[in-house]
């Protein structure tokens, strides 16, 4: 039986664990964006600050998402529930990127500009919002997208500690020695991963300024 | 210290007492003091790395003296509140420091949209503006990166213009101009504040262009003041740093009938 067969055959479960790989990457990555962004801004503001969060982001990055998921299993609460756990994961994974590039975004706005606007007497608060975030928008949106394709990629091995997803294919393929049910898990999410690619870029081309 | 009172409108504008400034243990400005008068454009003359800028961003508050005082209009810059303050002042930079993302309607209302302005009245002053700087309406809607250089610099000099602040504070704002362009600007800029009769603060190392536009001249040489003349006392100044100065340019000087008129 062909891959496709098999997907036709099983479309409907095929759907369901697209849907839960969507919310896990989904869910990870709101979360990273809620850390990532606003620490990004703070180590770009405080130098002193940025050896440490980023040296702790890239650490956090080297460790094997398998034993990853291993370390966060004695977490309470955590813990508990598999789909919690590979949030939790997935969103520590996310973190690098989105820090690294809010940081970078925003120290690349041209010094003038931003001596200029405070020489005008904007706020900080107004500097942030009006002029440094929309200027780094593009680059820390590029962050955003390289963040949900790790986690698109990455999500899949959530299926070994039992939270779900497209990855659980993949296992029983790699267990029953079927190709064919390895690729109904891989190919729709590599197909996420690059309709993820180009949604991320197409809302970052709609927003850039001219 | 005495209490000082708002000064009334004979005052000086901005007055330097004692003032000096260290970044990371290095003097960058010794025992400054100067008077800039109500009207008067005070040019701050020296090579790079005299001095002249920190003197300019000490005004807006973009740089605290490590020691003695700023006063603007009589009070300690270093009392109330600095965002009031820049307000109050407006900043020309070199290169103009536009916000690349905004229109050019956009740069020049900004400070009036902060401060509230109904969005009539915004646009009412931002086309005023533009016509004042010598820009054309129809450059409100381009953006920055779109305009040559020196319509990038006329936009900055609206945009610091926009919401009519007593004091002007202007850093090498013709410096990245080409020679034609900026004699062009430093005519209009001359014109205007014969208009305006604001009170400017000019930092410039062109010689020909502190002797221009400026109404007093305030030599700054490693951090000091070396001393403050009108142009046509500056040129025959005896000081050996003044004509070491004035020398440097020599020829290019115009002729000496013209010098410290316009």
């Amino acid at each position: 039986m062909n891959v496709f067969q098999f997907m036709l055959q099983n479309s409907s479960q095929v759907a369901g664990l697209t849907l839960e790989h969507l919310w896990l990457v989904g869910v990870s990555t709101l979360f990273a964006m809620l850390i990532g962004i606003p620490l990004g801004i703070v180590i770009a503001h405080r130098p002193r600050l940025n050896k440490p969060v980023l040296a702790s982001a890239n650490i956090i990055q080297t460790i094997p998402s398998l034993a990853l998921f291993g370390f966060l299993l004695p977490v309470p609460w955590i813990g508990e529930r598999a789909d919690r756990l590979a949030i939790l994961a997935l969103t520590l994974y996310a973190l690098l990127p989105l820090i690294r590039n809010t940081y970078t975004g925003i120290r690349g706005v041209d010094p003038a500009v931003l001596e200029a606007g405070r020489g005008m007497g904007l706020t900080d608060r107004q500097l942030l919002f009006q002029v440094e975030l929309p200027l780094a928008l593009s680059v820390i949106l590029s962050g955003v997208r390289v963040a949900v394709v790790i986690s698109v990629g990455l999500a899949t091995i959530a299926a070994a500690i039992g939270a779900g997803g497209l990855g659980e294919f993949i296992f029983r393929g790699l267990a029953m020695v079927d190709s064919s049910v390895i690729l109904a898990g891989a190919i729709p999410a590599a197909l996420l991963a690059l309709l993820a690619d180009l949604g991320v870029g197409w809302v970052e081309r709609s927003l850039r300024p001219r | 210290m005495l209490a000082h009172m708002p000064s009334a409108a004979n005052g000086p504008v901005i007055e330097f007492r004692n003032v000096s400034f260290a970044a990371s243990g290095a003097a960058v400005l010794t025992g400054l003091n100067l008077q800039v008068e109500r009207g008067e454009t005070l040019i701050l003359l020296g090579r790079s790395g005299s001095g002249k800028t920190t003197t300019l961003k000490l005004v807006n508050r973009l740089l605290t003296p490590s020691a003695g005082e700023v006063f603007v209009n009589g009070v300690s810059n270093a009392i109330g509140d600095v965002i009031r303050l820049r307000r109050r002042i407006g900043y020309v930079i070199q290169d103009a420091g536009l916000f690349p993302h905004f229109t050019v309607e956009r740069n020049i209302g900004l400070v009036p949209k902060i401060e509230g302005w109904p969005e009539e009245k915004t646009r009412g002053r931002v086309r005023e503006l533009l016509q004042i700087v010598g820009l054309g309406e129809e450059m409100a809607p381009r953006y920055p990166h779109q305009l040559s250089g020196g319509q990038r610099q006329r936009v900055g000099v609206a945009r610091a213009l926009a919401a009519d602040p007593e004091i002007l504070l202007m850093d090498e704002p013709f410096g990245a101009l080409d020679p034609l362009t900026r004699d062009e600007l430093q005519r209009e800029f001359l014109g205007l504040q014969r208009s305006l009769q604001k009170t400017v603060v000019f930092v410039t190392h062109d010689l020909r262009e502190a002797l221009r536009l400026g109404s007093r001249i305030a030599l700054i040489e490693s951090g000091r003041l070396v001393t403050a003349l009108a142009p046509a006392d500056f040129v025959r100044s005896e000081d050996f740093r003044v004509s070491a100065y004035v020398r440097a340019f020599g020829d290019a000087l115009p002729p000496a009938k013209d010098r410290g008129m316009s």
